[in-house]
């Protein structure tokens, strides 16, 4: 984490996440990094007394994306972990959300990115650390 | 909102998700056609910017207080092509093709969000 910078060169160290499917994996966080960003900004900054756990949710997951993105650009086998863990918070994030928003609604008067499972992005929420964490798993340095 | 050119980059966008998915089905890298279409959606992109900017200086306005996020929808939508075809120019492979499709895709969801914002919907930020 403290060492290297986020450069997209050729240079595989340990397990190769910025090849072949990573590269897949590494642009799809990389939108919704960018998405749930600048929603989250434009949320916070004009209209944060509407819903303020919703907007403090969607920055959290806005920071979870873009945590994951530069651990998969980096590569290497500290940031195979870094991601797998992140990539489990996010997990756990969309279903927690996703539930929370399903039983008490009146909690999120705004959506985040994380309600209803993702519904309003097509699931995408859902599905992406599902695949980040079998990637993750099967880019490994074989069974952990 | 221009519903027509709307519509036009959307299925544009879609047809080239589909012939870039295609080409990651049968393990094949982008190829210079692939190129050329991914161009002329471009195209079409940049055309809708210049177009709903001219409309904005005009004082239309998107219904409700969507101005601010119709217009980073607006500026975001021709940065996604560029973005994955330099992405794929890197990737020689199957999973260039595939990273294309799904940028090609989400060009085709920001357009229902463009047109969405433009008729007052703001709930998706």
């Amino acid at each position: 984490m403290a060492e290297g910078t986020a450069e997209r060169t050729a240079k595989p160290a340990g397990p190769d996440l910025r090849h072949g499917p990573g590269r897949l994996l590494v642009t799809l966080y990389g939108v919704f990094t960018v998405g749930a960003a600048s929603r989250s900004v434009y949320q916070l900054t004009t209209r944060f007394d509407e819903a303020p756990l919703a907007y403090v949710l969607s920055a959290v997951a806005a920071l979870v994306y873009a945590f994951i993105t530069v651990s998969l650009v980096r590569g290497g086998e500290g940031a195979r972990r870094v991601a797998l863990v992140a990539c489990a918070a996010e997990l756990v994030g969309v279903l927690t959300v996703g539930t929370w928003s399903l039983i008490d609604p009146s909690a999120f008067p705004d959506a985040t990115v994380w309600s209803d499972y993702g519904l309003g992005y097509v699931f995408f929420p859902l599905i992406l650390p599902v695949t980040g964490l079998l990637w993750l798993r099967r880019a490994g340095p074989g069974p952990a | 909102m221009l519903t027509p050119l709307t519509v036009t980059v959307g299925v544009t966008a879609l047809l080239l998700a589909l012939w870039c998915g295609y080409a990651a089905l049968r393990g094949q890298p982008v190829k210079d056609w692939h190129y050329l279409g991914m161009a002329l959606v471009l195209l079409l992109t940049l055309a809708q910017l210049v177009i709903a900017l001219a409309r904005l200086s005009n004082g239309e306005r998107p219904a409700g207080d969507g101005t601010a996020v119709f217009v980073s929808y607006l500026v975001s939508i021709p940065l996604c092509l560029p973005v994955v075809g330099v992405v794929a120019l890197g990737e020689r492979s199957r999973w260039g093709s595939a990273t294309v499709a799904a940028g090609a895709l989400v060009l085709a969801v920001l357009q229902l969000r463009l047109a969405d914002v433009w008729a007052g919907g703001t709930g998706g930020g």
